[in-house]
């Protein structure tokens, strides 16, 4: 069974291959699938791909490529995809410290779900979160998977700068902060683990499809982990396959 | 070794080929606005046509260099000076230390580039020196060029004078040509109508991110938002407000407003150089027209590029040269000597 695939021109050097307009993991993962299958077919002519919540960029050479020759071997992809596919992703295990200076939305979110503090910990943390695509800025992951009670607004007015690590939440979305800046989201916790680092032989830590849970940890351990980290060891290790 | 900063414009920064095949993290490229006139300063000092050189928008400023150096200084309608006296765009200069080279406005455009031999030793980020202002990578600082700051200049050892004996095309007020979508079914007919009929002009909000385009709104009547997809340098994305704006090499990688159409590579360019306040009209083409478009472009880059000469091989046509608008009258003494 193929998936429906809509596929348009951004420019003569890229296809937007539009597999939805709505945002839901099974979509999302057969973005994901798609990206690893031209990836896996070396289609001559593509520079580069960009996954998306629903859609899969394609940037292309029409020198080494025509549109159309493009646009059929892109059909020719979709309609190999089936509709149930699910691509399992690597699955990170992020130490998280809860609360503290940058977690500093915690307790006002304990407040307003009702769950309390350990309960609103115990939810975040037990969720299993979806790298549905990454933008933004450098290496930001945005998480699907965010337990709905969790939701919460964005600040009316942002937040002139939120430090690196920080573990936020943005509307029904989660994500960890790669590089330090301005943000309106809401954030319960931070990590040591650096999701962005330019010198790092593997500067971006996720990739689109990866799956990501937050272990908590104490202060002490995250300062640890954090020192550990500045002297060059590798403090996160991803599980299944890459 | 290095160049000294003794004044410039609002917008210099480090660029060389920029950083490529990130997209996908969330990194767009940066590198220079408009790539033809980059590679040809670096190929007139003798250095790989992607190294890492100054850009800036506007004017250049006062350079002084600590060593003697080749530079050359690119962009449409650029006038330069050694320590006072006219000198030329678009062929090696020699800059004795201590001299001070002056690059001044850019009478027909708003985009151009200094290359000094040896190229620009800034750290690589990411596997570029290319500045990314957003992100603030690369370059010096990941920021914009200041007075008194001083650029590391790499090794290039010696080179013969070279000129550039064909000039890049015209920055021309000819329509703007755009493939449609992929988001114009946001758009009424009448509002798509519009968008491909009215005069727009480039605002006075235009940087390496994007241009902000005048003219009156386009309502998308399906609404400003969509699920966040992805984009490409030339996205026309139509914010709430309705006004245009084009995506440029800085831009960001995905986005969450309907893109109403695409710059073609080929014009994208001549947008960004014709400034803010120039009227021009998009114009759809199909996409076998934007392709060859694209295929010619490139060749005719190639050309141009390919006939950067050195001074000696050079047989100067004048009347060739009028038409190529590389001369005004005024000629380097050197080259009558045969």
């Amino acid at each position: 069974m193929s998936v429906p695939a809509r596929i348009l021109r951004c420019g003569e050097q890229a296809f937007s291959v539009e597999l939805s307009d709505q945002i839901d993991e099974t979509v999302n993962s057969q973005v994901t699938t798609l990206a690893e299958v031209l990836a896996a077919g070396d289609l001559p002519g593509v520079i580069e791909m960009v996954p998306t919540y629903r859609s899969l960029l394609v940037r292309f050479d029409p020198g080494l490529c025509s549109g159309a020759e493009m646009e059929a071997q892109l059909r020719a992809a979709c309609e190999r995809l089936t509709a149930d596919t699910v691509s399992e992703g690597r699955l990170w295990k992020i130490p998280a410290v809860y609360g503290g200076e940058v977690g500093l939305d915690l307790d006002d979110l304990a407040e307003e779900t009702g769950l309390g503090r350990q309960g609103f910990i115990d939810l975040h943390s037990g969720a299993t979160y979806r790298v549905y695509m990454i933008g933004f800025s450098p290496g930001f992951a945005y998480l699907g998977g965010l337990p709905e009670v969790l939701h919460a607004p964005r600040l009316a007015t942002p937040r002139p700068l939120v430090a690196a690590g920080a573990i936020g939440i943005g509307g029904k979305q989660a994500s960890v902060n790669a590089v330090a800046g301005p943000s309106g989201w809401r954030y319960v916790a931070w990590t040591p683990v650096r999701t962005f680092a330019p010198d790092r032989a593997d500067p971006f830590l996720f990739r689109a499809g990866d799956r990501v849970q937050f272990v908590p940890v104490s202060a002490e351990e995250g300062a640890e982990l954090a020192t550990r980290q500045a002297e060059g060891q590798v403090i996160v290790t991803p599980e299944g396959v890459a | 070794m290095n160049l000294e900063v003794l004044e410039t414009g609002p917008l210099s920064t480090v660029q060389d080929g920029g950083r490529k095949g990130l997209r996908g993290f969330g990194v767009s490229e940066a590198g220079p606005v408009d790539a033809a006139a980059f590679q040809m300063a670096n190929l007139l000092v003798g250095n790989p046509a992607e190294a890492a050189a100054i850009e800036f928008a506007y004017v250049g400023g006062r350079f002084r260099a600590d060593r003697a150096v080749a530079v050359a200084v690119t962009g449409p309608g650029v006038s330069v000076s050694i320590d006072g006296q006219p000198a030329q765009a678009q062929a090696t200069l020699r800059l004795e230390p201590g001299q001070e080279l002056r690059i001044g406005p850019l009478a027909k455009g708003l985009w151009g580039y200094l290359a000094v031999n040896g190229g620009i030793a800034t750290p690589p980020v990411l596997g570029s020196r290319a500045t990314h202002l957003r992100f603030s990578l690369g370059g010096l600082e990941g920021r914009t060029l200041r007075a008194g700051d001083h650029l590391p200049l790499g090794d290039g050892g010696e080179i013969a004078d070279r000129i550039a004996t064909r000039a890049l095309p015209e920055v021309t007020a000819a329509p703007i040509r755009v493939l449609l979508g992929p988001q114009e079914d946001f758009f009424a007919p009448d509002v798509l109508e519009r968008f491909l009929t009215q005069a727009h002009r480039v605002s006075s909000r235009i940087d390496r991110m994007a241009a902000m385009i005048d003219g009156d709104p386009l309502p998308a009547e399906k609404g400003h938002d969509i699920v966040s997809d992805g984009t490409v340098p030339g996205s026309i994305q139509v914010p709430g407000s309705g006004q245009p704006l084009v995506l440029l090499a800085e831009g960001q990688t995905s986005g969450g407003y309907p893109k109403i159409a695409t710059v073609i590579g080929t014009d994208l360019v001549r947008l960004a150089q014709l400034g803010p306040g120039k009227p021009f009209r998009f114009q759809a083409v199909s996409p076998e027209e934007a392709e060859a478009a694209f295929l010619a472009a490139r060749q005719e880059t190639r050309a141009i590029l390919d006939a950067i000469q050195e001074v000696q091989d050079f047989r100067p046509d004048p009347e060739k040269l009028m038409a190529e608008n590389l001369i005004s009258g005024v000629w380097h003494p050197i080259m009558d000597a045969d």
